[in-house]
């Protein structure tokens, strides 16, 4: 992982409200090799927390990391759900007790935990309202952001691009084509 | 376009504006009706449709609260959203995927084709095929089906590729690229269908029927249609003698109304047509309107319904294309030898990115998880399509614990899915991967039932005024001007994507009523 998980609890942190809240950032670099690095006017990302500290952001983010593990998917993808689940638990003040015992109920030292024993943890919680909740949220918002767009191939809207008729929605050849009276012709041929 | 008097004696007020009150709108308007269409959502346009599928989800789905119970899958997987259908001008032929196949003779005849299967509630169609079919014709050139009347089939699709080279293998016959209600070439004033894969978006060009951008813009162009959009119906009244009177809505700023009506046709699909008949109960009408019977919200059907996924070692972007353009007809047959009554198309399908995960794929994380997302761009998919057993105890009730906005009570869901169901899914699903590994899938995933996308039977056709809630043409036993014109009259649900029947009865629907009304006795 790429990620770093900074205390801005120093006066000089560029962000006085997150000083005075004393609450985390997660930051990263988005791979050079990665197709959206050309894209995107600098590599380097920044989420502000809201209510969670930066040692709890890097828990569960180990945590999202390994209900959905997509080892080469960047870690600026699973810190929007870190963000999306901080965001909610601003809402209420119970709320965010709910999340705090949640991430405690993980453990200390969970984010530097192997893999597999992080899945064993996970197994104890699984049937509990905190663990459901994060893996709902890992499901609405991981796949639905242009890092994995274009991580997992997805292209998305196709309208403004003329959609997929010249652009490939009949170019697999690893089977025959469809006859005829089966299928049909194309429009303007 | 006109706005009509809440005291105008002479009006029909429709109650939703999807396939069957979209297409009455426009029936009744050409054959010199005066016409109140309400719609509870918005009005989108080609436009504004987004084209971000959660945006869309959100603007485009009904999302008012519902609470379900039973043993059937959404309940767990689906707790919030148990039916999938649109809250918009147009209803929700603007995001279906216009798949229009036929009901089959046998299946308008279930109780005497596939006998007294107990714990279901099976009865016969009081339509006779013949006249059915001729409504099919009529609906299916105002729909521009293809591979219908002359329309080219739609071209094959990657994912269709892979479904009809291993259906082939398997020996099945029937194999094509679906009736699809949409343009595969323009005509009827719309665009052509360039692939992009977004119809559950709403289709930008138009290619795809709906009555948001056909069958309403007709009605308006009479001059005889006041639609009312953001207008929820909370209640049909009606007088001593048992007649419908008119409507109370909440326009769009929340505040009661009292629309009059002459003749009242009710089209909100399934679920809230019952909830809406459920809360017009009245001294005359206990248990709700025109349900003596007891037959209102009951025998609620939903069809089998599974996605299934193949994983293959080369890719498909099944992304790409119209969504439905796919079928294996062969299975839509009675035949017991398989283990179940009754028959399912196997549909071409798949889910975009984002919803994948939500809906399409079977509880589970980690590595297991993980690894099909990862098959993302060499996945093919399809969906079971099934007919469902009617059941009295699936209904629809009012919510005992959940209120809408206005404080009345959300519709409720039972479901207990008959051991048919389950041995029909389970053939199905079978079949499907069968399809997949017979084209060298690494792996296949099933999804558990989705949120049901086809609603019927909730105010079910009966000869009989006491096994079913309107007689043949949709017209209430007990109020002889209500009608409904939806999904609810189906009388069982048959293995066809239930939109074309809904349209063909609408349009005799319609017929019925300029008559009833030109012979002076409505």
């Amino acid at each position: 992982m790429n990620t770093r998980a900074t205390n801005s609890d120093s006066p000089q942190s560029a962000d006085r409200r997150a000083f005075v809240r004393g609450v985390g950032m997660l930051t990263g670099v988005i791979a050079l090799g990665h197709p959206l690095a050309a894209l995107l006017p600098s590599r380097a990302w920044a989420v502000e927390l809201r209510v969670l500290s930066s040692a709890d952001a890097a828990s569960l983010l180990a945590m999202i990391r390994t209900i959905a593990p997509h080892d080469t998917l960047d870690d600026a993808a699973y810190a929007l759900v870190v963000n999306a689940i901080d965001a909610d638990a601003a809402g209420s003040s119970g709320a965010h007790a709910d999340l705090a015992a949640g991430i405690a109920s993980l453990g200390a030292g969970f984010a530097g935990m192997p893999e597999a024993a992080r899945v064993e943890r996970l197994k104890t919680i699984e049937s509990g309202a905190f663990f459901q909740s994060v893996r709902v949220k890992t499901l609405m918002v991981l796949y639905s952001n242009p890092i994995a767009w274009a991580h997992f191939g997805y292209e998305g809207e196709a309208f403004s691009k003329g959609g997929y008729l010249v652009r490939g929605f009949n170019d697999l050849k690893w089977l025959p084509d469809v006859p005829p009276a089966d299928s049909g012709p194309m429009p303007f041929g | 376009m006109p706005r009509f008097e809440l005291n105008d004696p002479d009006l029909v007020v429709i109650v939703g504006s999807g396939a069957g009150g979209g297409t009455m709108a426009n029936e009744l308007t050409r054959r010199g009706l005066k016409v109140v269409l309400f719609e509870a959502g918005k009005r989108q346009s080609l436009a504004s449709f987004s084209q971000n599928p959660g945006e869309a989800f959100g603007q485009l789905t009904w999302l008012e609260p519902r609470t379900q119970s039973g043993t059937w899958d959404p309940v767990k997987t689906s707790p919030t959203l148990p039916a999938w259908h649109c809250r918009t001008v147009g209803g929700t032929t603007v995001h279906w995927t216009a798949a229009t196949p036929r009901l089959q003779p046998d299946e308008v005849r279930a109780r005497s084709v596939y006998g007294d299967i107990p714990g279901a509630s099976l009865a016969d169609w009081p339509i006779d095929y013949t006249e059915l079919k001729r409504w099919y014709q009529v609906a299916e050139k105002r729909l521009g089906v293809t591979r219908r009347n002359g329309n080219p089939g739609m071209p094959a699709s990657n994912n269709f590729k892979v479904m009809y080279a291993g259906a082939r293998r398997l020996g099945y016959k029937r194999v094509h690229t679906n009736y699809m209600a949409i343009n595969s070439r323009a005509r009827d004033g719309r665009g052509l269908c360039i692939q992009q894969g977004f119809c559950v978006q709403g289709c930008k060009t138009g290619a795809k029927w709906s009555t948001l951008y056909t069958e309403i813009p007709r009605a308006e162009a009479s001059g005889k249609l006041d639609l009312r959009s953001e207008c929820f119906v909370t209640r049909i009244e009606h007088d001593a003698a048992g007649r419908a009177t008119g409507v109370v809505y909440r326009d769009s700023a929340g505040v009661e109304q009292r629309q009059r009506a002459r003749i009242v046709c009710v089209a909100g699909n399934a679920i809230e047509t019952a909830r809406l008949l459920l809360l017009s109960e009245s001294g005359r009408f206990k248990h709700g309107l025109a349900n003596g019977s007891d037959q209102v919200g009951r025998n609620y059907c939903h069809h089998v319904l599974s996605f299934v996924f193949g994983i293959f070692d080369q890719p498909v972007s099944f992304w790409r294309g119209a969504v439905l353009a796919g079928v294996v007809e062969d299975e839509n047959v009675h035949d017991p030898r398989r283990g179940f009554a009754g028959g399912y198309h196997l549909e071409l399908a798949m889910l975009d990115l984002p919803t994948l995960p939500l809906i399409g794929l079977p509880y589970g994380w980690g590595r297991d998880f993980s690894s099909v997302v990862d098959g993302y761009r060499n996945m093919a998919g399809m969906l079971v399509n099934g007919e469902d057993m009617p059941r009295p105890g699936n209904r629809i009730t009012l919510s005992t614990t959940a209120k809408d906005a206005y404080g009345l009570p959300v519709a409720h869901i039972h479901c207990d899915p008959h051991a048919n169901d389950l041995a029909m899914r389970a053939h199905g699903t079978g079949q499907g991967r069968r399809i997949y590994e017979a084209v060298g899938a690494r792996r296949t995933v099933v999804s558990p039932m989705t949120p049901a996308t086809h609603q019927m039977g909730t105010a079910r056709m009966s000869h009989d005024p006491g096994q079913g809630v309107t007689n043949a043409y949709g017209r209430a036993h007990e109020v002889p001007n209500l009608f409904i014109s939806d999904g609810s009259v189906h009388t069982t649900a048959g293995a066809a994507n239930p939109t074309l029947t809904i349209v063909a009865l609408a349009l005799r629907q319609a017929e019925h009523i300029g008559g009833e009304v030109a012979g002076g006795r409505l």
